[in-house]
C-alpha cells in the first residue's frame, strides 16, 4: 500500500500523516527514555556480587542474592501447579469439546473473565485462601499458588492454540488407523503442539516475574534466605517497590534491580518472538 | 476444528478415563473465578453486615479507625485516572498500529511493532519506579506537590498504551486486503482510505481494545500507588494528589483488622464488579475468545 500512495496533497492527508510519525516518535521516545534511564543509573551497580549478596541495611546496601531465590522458588510452585492444570484444560478446549458445547462455553467465560481480575483483587484472594483458609501463612507457596491463578488464562490460551494449529489430517489419520485418542494425543498431537505451549509457558513466566501487587501480601516482605516452601520470601519486583517507596537512600539499589528484572523481562521477550517466528510457523513436525 | 466426539469414534476405557480427568482439571480451571468471588464476599460479609452498603458511599470520610468507610473519594480517583489514561491512550495507540501498517516503511514497521512488545512486558513496577524518581521531580517543577493526578494518568497511559495498540495492530491486519484495494481504485488519499474504509472495517476490534485497556487502567496498582501521592480526596486539580482503590488496598490491607479488612474486601468486590461488567460487554462486542 505504501508504494500505490503518492505523496499527501491536500492539508488533511499532511495533517494525519504528521499526526501518525508524531505520535508513532513519542512512544519511541518515552520508551528509550524509560529504559536508557534504567540501564543508565543501573548498570554500574550490578555485578556479580550484587547478583549473589544478600541485602544489608534494609537494602541500601548488598545484593539481591536470597530475592533471587525466593523469586525463582515463587516461580517454581507457580509452574510446577500451572502447567498440569492449563495443559489439561487448553487440551480439553481444544481437542475433546466443541466450540459450542455448554462446558466448552462456561470455561472459556470464566477465563475470560479470570484473564480481566485485577492483580491487587488475586493477593485478597490468595491472603484469604492460601494464606488464611489453608493456614499456609504468608509463604513462598502462598504466593506461588496465588500467581499459579493468575497466568493460568495465558497459558491455557497459548497452548490451546497450539493444538489448533495442527493439521486436522493428523487426528483423522490416527482415527483411520484405530489409534486410541490418548496414544494420539501423547505420540501426535503433544510434540506437534510443543512451539504453542512454550509460547505460553515463556509468557506465563513473564506475568509472573513482573507481578507485584499479588504478592505483597501473600509471599511477604522478608529478604533473608527463604529456608522451605513455608517462609516468607520476597520477590524482585517487591524488592523494588519497598526500596523505593519505603526505604530513603534505597535509589541506587532499585535502579540495579529494576536493570536485572528488566533484562530478564526481555529475554524472555526475545524468546517467545523467536519461538513464534522458528516454532510456530514451522507446524509440522515429525512425531 | 473437528471435534472428534468422544464416543463415537474410540472405544478405548483410557480414553474414557482422560476425557473424565480432563474435565475434573478444567473444571478447576474454571472454578477459580468462583472461588475468588466467594472468597471476596465471605471475607467483605462482616463489612456489609455492620456497616451496610449505603456508608460506603454516604459516610463523611475514610476514617477506618473510627467507623467511617466513605468509598467515594477513592472510586473517584479510580474514574478520572481511567478516563485520563483511556483517553490519552486510545488515540495514540490507534495512530501506533494505523502507522505500523500504513505510514511506515517496512524497514520501520517491525521493529517499531516488537517495541511496543517489549512496552507490553515492562512490568507495572518498574513503570511505577521510573515515574518516580523522573516524571514525579518534573511535575513537582511545574507545581508542586508532584505526586499527583497527572502523574498517575500519564503513568497509566503508557502502561495501557501497548494494549491498545497490540489489539489496533490486530484488528488492522483484519482488515480485507479487497477493501483497501478497491479504495485504491478509487482514488481515495491514504488518510481518506483508513478514516473511511480501514477504521469502520476494525471497528470491533478497536473497541475490543479500548475496553481491555479499560480494564487494565482501573485494575494497576502498583504504578500509580507510586506515583499519585495517596491522599484520600477527591481531586479537585489534575496536579492534586490521589488515591484509587487498588491503591488503597495495597496499603492498608498490611494492618487492616476486623471491619476494615472487610471493607477492603468490599473494594475488591466493587472492583471485581467493574470487570466483569467490562469483559461481559468486551465479549459482547467481538463475539469471540480474547482472553490472555
Amino acid at each position: 500500500m505504501a508504494e500505490t500512495l503518492s505523496r499527501p496533497q491536500n492539508p488533511r492527508e499532511w495533517l494525519a500523516l504528521v499526526l501518525v510519525w508524531g505520535a508513532a516518535g513519542l512512544v519511541t521516545a518515552v520508551f528509550c527514555w524509560l529504559l536508557g534511564d534504567i540501564v543508565w543509573h543501573g548498570l554500574s551497580h550490578v555485578s556479580w556480587t550484587f547478583l549473589t549478596a544478600p541485602p544489608e541495611n534494609a537494602g541500601r546496601r548488598g545484593g539481591i542474592g536470597p530475592i533471587l531465590v525466593s523469586t525463582s522458588l515463587i516461580l517454581g510452585v507457580c509452574l510446577s501447579v500451572s502447567l498440569p492444570i492449563g495443559i489439561g484444560t487448553a487440551v480439553l478446549l481444544a481437542e475433546f469439546t466443541s466450540n459450542h458445547s455448554l462446558f466448552g462455553r462456561m470455561t472459556r467465560r470464566s477465563l475470560d473473565v479470570l484473564a480481566g481480575v485485577p492483580s491487587i483483587v488475586f493477593g485478597l484472594f490468595g491472603n484469604a485462601f492460601f494464606c488464611k483458609t489453608l493456614g499456609l501463612g504468608f509463604s513462598i507457596l502462598s504466593g506461588g499458588l496465588t500467581l499459579a491463578c493468575m497466568v493460568l488464562p495465558i497459558l491455557i490460551r497459548s497452548t490451546e492454540e497450539g493444538f489448533r494449529a495442527v493439521p486436522t489430517s493428523y487426528r483423522l489419520s490416527a482415527a483411520a488407523l484405530g489409534l486410541s485418542r490418548t496414544t494420539t494425543l501423547v505420540h501426535l498431537l503433544l510434540p506437534a503442539a510443543v512451539p504453542g505451549l512454550l509460547v505460553g509457558l515463556v509468557l506465563g513466566v513473564g506475568r509472573a516475574i513482573a507481578e507485584t501487587a499479588a504478592l505483597i501480601f501473600t509471599s511477604g516482605y522478608v529478604d533473608r534466605m527463604p529456608e522451605s516452601l513455608l517462609d516468607s520470601g520476597r520477590a524482585l519486583s517487591i524488592h523494588i517497590f519497598d526500596l523505593s517507596m519505603n526505604v530513603s537512600g534505597g535509589d541506587a539499589n532499585a535502579y540495579a534491580s529494576a536493570l536485572v528484572l528488566v533484562i530478564m523481562l526481555l529475554a524472555i521477550n526475545g524468546t517467545v518472538s523467536w519461538l513464534a517466528i522458528y516454532g510456530l510457523h514451522r507446524k509440522i513436525v515429525a512425531a | 476444528m473437528t471435534s472428534l466426539s468422544s464416543n463415537t469414534l474410540s472405544r478405548w476405557s483410557t480414553d474414557e478415563l482422560l476425557c473424565w480427568s480432563l474435565r475434573g482439571i478444567a473444571t478447576i480451571a474454571g472454578a477459580i473465578v468462583i472461588l475468588i468471588v466467594v472468597f471476596l464476599i465471605v471475607e467483605a460479609l462482616p463489612a456489609l453486615q455492620h456497616v451496610g452498603l449505603l456508608r460506603f458511599f454516604t459516610d463523611p470520610s475514610w476514617h477506618p479507625a473510627e467507623g467511617l468507610y466513605n468509598l467515594t473519594p477513592m472510586l473517584w480517583g479510580t474514574l478520572f485516572a481511567m478516563t485520563g489514561s483511556v483517553l490519552i491512550a486510545t488515540p495514540l495507540g490507534i495512530l501506533s498500529a494505523v502507522f505500523c501498517h500504513y505510514y511506515a516503511p517496512l524497514i520501520l514497521a517491525r521493529p517499531y511493532r516488537r517495541l511496543i512488545e517489549l512496552l507490553a512486558g515492562i512490568p507495572s513496577v518498574v513503570y511505577g519506579f521510573w515515574g518516580l524518581v523522573v516524571m514525579v521531580p518534573l511535575i513537582a517543577e511545574i507545581q508542586p506537590p508532584g505526586p499527583s493526578l497527572l502523574a498517575g494518568i500519564l503513568i497509566l497511559t503508557i502502561m495501557i498504551l501497548p494494549t491498545i495498540a497490540l489489539m489496533a495492530d490486530a484488528s488492522l491486519a483484519n482488515v480485507p486486503q479487497q477493501y483497501l484495494r478497491g479504495a485504491a481504485a478509487l482514488g481515495l488519499p491514504r488518510w481518506a482510505t483508513i478514516r473511511g474504509v480501514v477504521f469502520p472495517a476494525a471497528k470491533s476490534g478497536l473497541f475490543t481494545g479500548v475496553i481491555l485497556e479499560t480494564g487494565r487502567a482501573i485494575g494497576e496498582t502498583m504504578a500509580i500507588l507510586m506515583v499519585s501521592g495517596n491522599v484520600v480526596q477527591t481531586p479537585s486539580s489534575v496536579f492534586a494528589p490521589i488515591r484509587t482503590l487498588t491503591a488503597n488496598i495495597a496499603l492498608e490491607m498490611a494492618y487492616a483488622l476486623g471491619d476494615h479488612r472487610a471493607a477492603l474486601f468490599v473494594s475488591g468486590l466493587v472492583l471485581m464488579a467493574m470487570i466483569v461488567a467490562l469483559v461481559v460487554s468486551a465479549g459482547w462486542i467481538s463475539r469471540g475468545r480474547m482472553y490472555g
